[in-house]
């Protein structure tokens, strides 16, 4: 069949940093042709115009955190024929989850002198708690070649490559050295999902869990390891609770360490 | 497809008394990083109310940073922008040093500056031709202006993918590096790892020239107000993490006086605080602002090329500031050239730093302005109270007061285009609205006549 028109591409932003969604435009070499394969219908970082849906994709970036936000994600679910979220702010609830594990209140206080005008959720929650979701790309940020991949898939109606392992199979793939077990750095490599190349470890640090959970991480075990080198339960607790604390692998993992 | 009466259902208009009102109205700014709208009251012609709305949901990090280690202040708060995460980690790495009485010198100081050339080159460009440019030439968007001007967005491409690439090799990736740590890097780079990024800083050098070049030959209008600038300042250098905070009006303090100069005011409009100074009001903060304080501490080609771009050494016009993002782009390369060239890999990447109980400040040049940081730790290294007052927060009130000044020149134009020159006001200052929120949509009421415009 012939393709009458160029699938509608829209980008949409909750609670967040903006970081996932500017990976997009960081596509240097990529971006124009990107943006001949789509008809960007509403993308406000980078364009005023704006078409009406319904839209083919939704990329949905940020947390649900404001009873207006918990609204209006109904609404872009309604307009999309399929919705995609990207970062961990979308998958997980982000670091503004850490509020998760506190009362809201006390926090609206600490910042603003009129906690009266500030509207919020007591929690931050991720997209697919909300609405349903086809597809999560992990990270804090994003990687862009796997943004770019999941286009593409979609563009094309095939499911995007991505993988679900850990971080410890990039380490491998790339050829560097355990940092846990050379050098002694708490890693949590081994329970987080892959995607970002197993970048701190290249740089002589432990992974600090960009991309969330792998699939059944063995968190416990983890945990230990990190005990024998040292590691406190209360620096456990901060370990787990970081970019994707509000994941269940992870929330579970920090509450068993909590006194 | 641009139904006449979609924008009429958002202008109410209305002249009964004898009364003219106007209300524009922006519900969601564009090319702007973040969230927010503007809300214009507008009778018999003149501006009753300017209101720049922000309702980017308050995400808290200020109270969340309260009993983290000190040392996770610089990936947790580069968080609050995944424009200028460096940013971010230079203003806390300085503040967490300044508590401990560090001072980090050689070369890893000059890491420092070299991966935040990367952050003000990728920054800057990605606002002057893809957020700023289309609205000096008309355009939606940079993609509807590449069809007309594919070289110009083709070579800024290429530009920002330099400053992207220069953050890449020493943090890792561009948005939220993972090399930066308290007391410098976790991995240093070996001199060979520059060598490819260098002989693109010569193709970088020219691009950045041309890009000062094309921007002074953009449409400006007449307009210049007499600003309080604030910026850093320092002794020999064009400023980035260090320098005392001076300003037109003869502020001189360290960093630390911060809080006796400026205050934070919390309006219902905004979950952005608005931050004043104490004995002026309105402050301006950013490029211009650095520009205007600093010219004397550019390099010569770079104030050669902001002279021949028509720039006196103070810029008054903040719709130039497409043109001074310019010249500090070039000045930047000129300066990564500089460290690249003088680089020698430190013995070891960073210092390890034991923690006491202190309180410090840190205070860096964010691509949009200055960037404040107080932290209070304890004993264990634990945060107990922090402070970040981010450079749109500061230019709040100066944004507003731009365009109660702007519109009644522009008063004449159709509610569509006056929305349009507002909005392009808004974006003079390259506002980044998930920093402040800690922002934009236009709503413009002109007689009662309210423009609602997405």
């Amino acid at each position: 069949m012939i393709q009458a028109r160029k699938p509608k591409l829209a980008v949409w932003k909750f609670a967040s940093c903006d970081g996932c969604q500017l990976s997009l435009l960081d596509c240097e070499d990529e971006l124009l042709t990107v943006a001949g394969a789509v008809d960007i219908a509403n993308f406000p970082e980078a364009s005023r115009a704006v078409a009406k849906g319904p839209y083919d994709i939704s990329l949905v970036e940020g947390s649900i955190t404001t009873p207006h936000d918990a609204e209006r994600i109904h609404k872009i679910r309604r307009d999309s024929k399929c919705l995609i979220t990207i970062g961990a702010c979308a998958t997980a609830g982000g670091i503004q989850a850490l509020r998760n594990f506190r009362d809201v209140k006390e926090f609206v206080s600490i910042v603003y002198a009129h906690p009266e005008y500030i509207e919020t959720l007591k929690k931050s929650t991720p997209i697919a708690e909300h609405v349903f979701v086809d597809f999560e790309l992990r990270g804090c940020p994003v990687n862009k070649m796997q943004l770019v991949e999941v286009l593409n898939a979609f563009l094309n109606g095939r499911s995007p490559i991505t993988p679900k392992h850990s971080v410890c199979m990039e380490c491998k793939m790339r050829g560097a050295i355990c940092v846990m077990t050379a050098r002694g750095i708490p890693c949590l490599g081994p329970v987080t999902q892959a995607g970002c190349g197993a970048l701190c470890p290249a740089y002589n640090r432990g992974c600090y869990g960009c991309f969330g959970p792998m699939e059944t991480p063995n968190t416990r075990s983890l945990s230990d390891w990190w005990e024998q080198l040292g590691v406190t339960d209360p620096d456990l607790v901060r370990a787990f609770r970081g970019f994707n604390a509000y994941a269940e692998e992870f929330r579970k993992e920090s509450e068993a360490h909590e006194a | 497809m641009k139904p006449k009466n979609r924008i009429n259902k958002n202008i109410t208009k209305n002249s009964t008394n004898g009364n003219q009102r106007r209300r524009i109205k922006v519900n969601y700014m564009a090319r702007v990083e973040g969230e927010g709208g503007l809300d214009i009251r507008i009778r018999n012609d003149k501006v009753t109310d300017v209101k720049l709305r922000i309702f980017e949901p308050p995400r808290f990090f200020e109270a969340f940073l309260r009993d983290r280690k000190f040392t996770e202040a610089p990936d947790i708060t580069a968080r609050i922008c995944g424009i200028c995460p460096i940013a971010y980690q230079m203003s806390s790495v300085h503040a967490m040093e300044n508590a401990l009485g560090v001072t980090i010198g050689g070369p890893i100081r000059e890491l420092r500056r070299l991966i935040y050339c990367g952050e003000w080159i990728e920054s800057h460009v990605l606002h002057v031709a893809m957020l700023h440019a289309p609205d000096f030439l008309g355009y939606q968007d940079a993609i509807a202006m590449a069809k007309d001007h594919p070289d110009i967005v083709k070579n800024a491409l290429q530009l920002k993918k330099i400053g992207n690439d220069l953050v890449t090799i020493l943090g890792g990736r561009e948005i939220h590096p993972i090399n930066v740590r308290l007391g410098g890097f976790y991995r240093a780079p070996a001199r060979s790892e520059f060598n490819e990024i260098r002989e693109k800083l010569n193709w970088a050098l020219e691009t950045a020239m041309g890009m000062v070049r094309w921007t002074a030959t953009l449409p400006f209008p007449d307009f210049e107000q007499d600003y309080v600038f604030v910026s850093l300042r320092h002794p020999q250098e064009y400023p980035f993490n260090e320098g005392r905070l001076v300003s037109n009006d003869g502020l001189d303090i360290a960093i630390d006086e911060f809080s006796q100069h400026f205050e934070e005011n919390h309006v219902v409009h905004s979950t952005s605080l608005h931050c004043l100074k104490k004995d002026s009001g309105n402050y301006f903060v950013g490029p211009q602002a650095r520009y205007s304080l600093n010219f004397d501490r550019l390099t010569p080609l770079a104030q050669e090329e902001a002279l021949k771009a028509g720039l006196g050494k103070t810029c008054r016009n903040p719709f130039k500031s497409i043109i001074v993002r310019c010249v500090e782009t070039l000045w930047a390369v000129q300066e990564a050239i500089r460290i690249i060239d003088n680089y020698e890999m430190p013995d070891s990447p960073a210092v390890e730093l034991e923690p006491r109980a202190a309180t410090g400040h840190g205070c860096s040049e964010a691509p949009r302005g200055i960037l404040y940081h107080r932290y209070r730790i304890d004993d264990e290294g634990l945060i107990k109270d922090a402070e970040i007052v981010p450079p749109t927060s500061q230019n709040q009130a100066t944004i507003e007061s731009d365009l109660r000044t702007m519109i009644p020149k522009f008063i004449y134009l159709e509610d569509e285009k006056l929305k349009w020159q507002c909005e392009q006001a808004v974006r003079n200052y390259d506002p980044c609205i998930s920093c402040s929120c800690h922002f934009l949509r236009l709503n413009l009421d002109r007689d009662g006549a309210m423009v609602s415009l997405p």
